[in-house]
């Protein structure tokens, strides 16, 4: 039976298209058929995290137009066989999606794919709602600072609301919550929130902590998924996070910092 | 623990100070969700009753409805400002 996953977080720069290209990727790599869907119209990013973006013909928009079919419009991953990216538009009209339109081209993907994996865009207006509405499960994203955790509980909120299975009174989404750019020399500190706070205020499943890692950047430089890179903190974070998803026990990763005798006596 | 945080962490750190504000925030603004529509417009009319007769912040009507069982309970809490305070400071 085919899912869609959004991949939301209320405030916007927090990870969501890097979290979307690394989930993609980890669930294909596992052999999942998986689409991966573009929903910041206006903003196409996702092309340019997967490395495709001179791949580009046609758009989510021309499919639900009718310019194009859906075959014309997917393209495949080079890397991964059963692995597809639904660009967004670049059309400044921000009404350009519809929600019958959003609706016919994921019922679609239901067809053919294992996985639709929906990258939304930042805030909690139409376009971030579009994205979300269809979904059975949510990964939200949370950095691990006030605006951004305020953000993500709101977001919570309206999954538990405004989406088509909270409205038709069906089974509610299963959420995840995805911390990123974790710093634990940070939280050692006390400068930064830690995960148990997080974990505390917002109250759902931990899916997984990637850390704030060089890796991540690198990997949008050259157009790979991070979770590619398989030796990198992040990479390997990003495939924990896939695997619990899936259903297997990991433990978490990444959260205590590495470091000598001397690091553990003086640092604060 | 280290040697120097110990030391360290007799100041409170800004990562529990965030902490504290979020669950107040937090808890707020899902009651606010939960609650029933007119919940905002019934409170802003508490506070014009209030402040006809106390000078009171903006903020200091905090309203809640809660399930208890088969019932549920409008919780209605209003700071009244420090005592000694100028309380005519905001009469107009
Ligand atoms: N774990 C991480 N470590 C370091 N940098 C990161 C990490 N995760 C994301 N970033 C960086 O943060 C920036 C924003 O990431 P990304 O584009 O994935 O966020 P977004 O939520 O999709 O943003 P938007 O709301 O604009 O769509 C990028 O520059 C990315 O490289
Ligand atoms: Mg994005």
């Amino acid at each position: 039976m085919s899912k869609i996953v959004v991949v939301t977080s209320g405030k916007g720069g927090v990870g969501k298209t890097t979290t979307s290209a690394a989930f993609a990727a980890g669930l294909a790599k596992r052999g999942f058929r998986t689409v991966v869907v573009d929903f910041d119209v206006g903003l196409r990013n996702l092309d340019l995290i997967m490395g495709c973006e001179r791949r580009v013909v046609y758009d989510f928009v021309n499919v639900i137009n009718g310019d194009a079919n859906l075959n014309q419009a997917l393209i495949k991953d080079k890397r991964l066989d059963n692995l597809c990216i639904l660009p967004a538009s670049q059309t400044r009209d921000k009404d350009a999606l519809t929600q019958e339109g959003v609706e016919k081209v994921l019922d679609e993907l239901r067809e053919s794919f294992d996985y639709v994996v929906c990258d939304s865009p930042a805030g909690i207006e139409r376009g971030a709602m579009l994205a979300a509405y269809y979904c059975d499960e949510a990964v939200v994203v949370t950095n691990p600072e006030v605006s951004s955790v305020r953000d993500s509980d709101r977001m919570l909120g309206l999954l538990a609301s405004k989406t088509r299975r909270a409205e038709r009174g069906e089974e509610p989404i299963r959420e995840h919550l995805l911390l990123t750019r974790y710093s634990p020399q940070r939280v050692d500190k006390g400068e930064m929130l830690s995960v148990d706070d997080v974990r505390e205020i917002l109250a759902i499943e931990l899916l997984g902590v990637i850390p704030e890692s060089q890796a991540v950047l690198q990997a949008s430089n050259a157009g790979v998924p991070v979770v590619l890179e398989e030796s990198t903190d992040a990479g390997q974070a990003y495939d924990d996070a896939v695997a619990r998803f899936l259903g297997e026990e990991r433990e978490h990763r990444f959260l205590v910092e590495k470091r000598g005798f001397l690091g553990r006596l003086f640092g604060g | 623990m280290s040697f120097l945080r110990y030391f360290r962490s007799q100041k409170r750190n800004s990562a529990s100070v965030a902490k504290e504000r979020l669950q107040i925030i937090v808890a707020r603004e899902r009651a606010q969700r939960d609650g029933p529509d007119y919940l905002p417009a019934m409170r802003e009319e508490i506070l014009e009753v209030i402040r006809k007769y106390i000078p009171v912040d903006q903020d200091a009507v905090h309203m809640e409805v809660e399930s208890e069982g088969d019932c549920e309970v409008l919780e209605l809490n209003v700071t009244l400002p420090e005592r000694g305070s100028d309380r005519a400071a905001n009469r107009s």
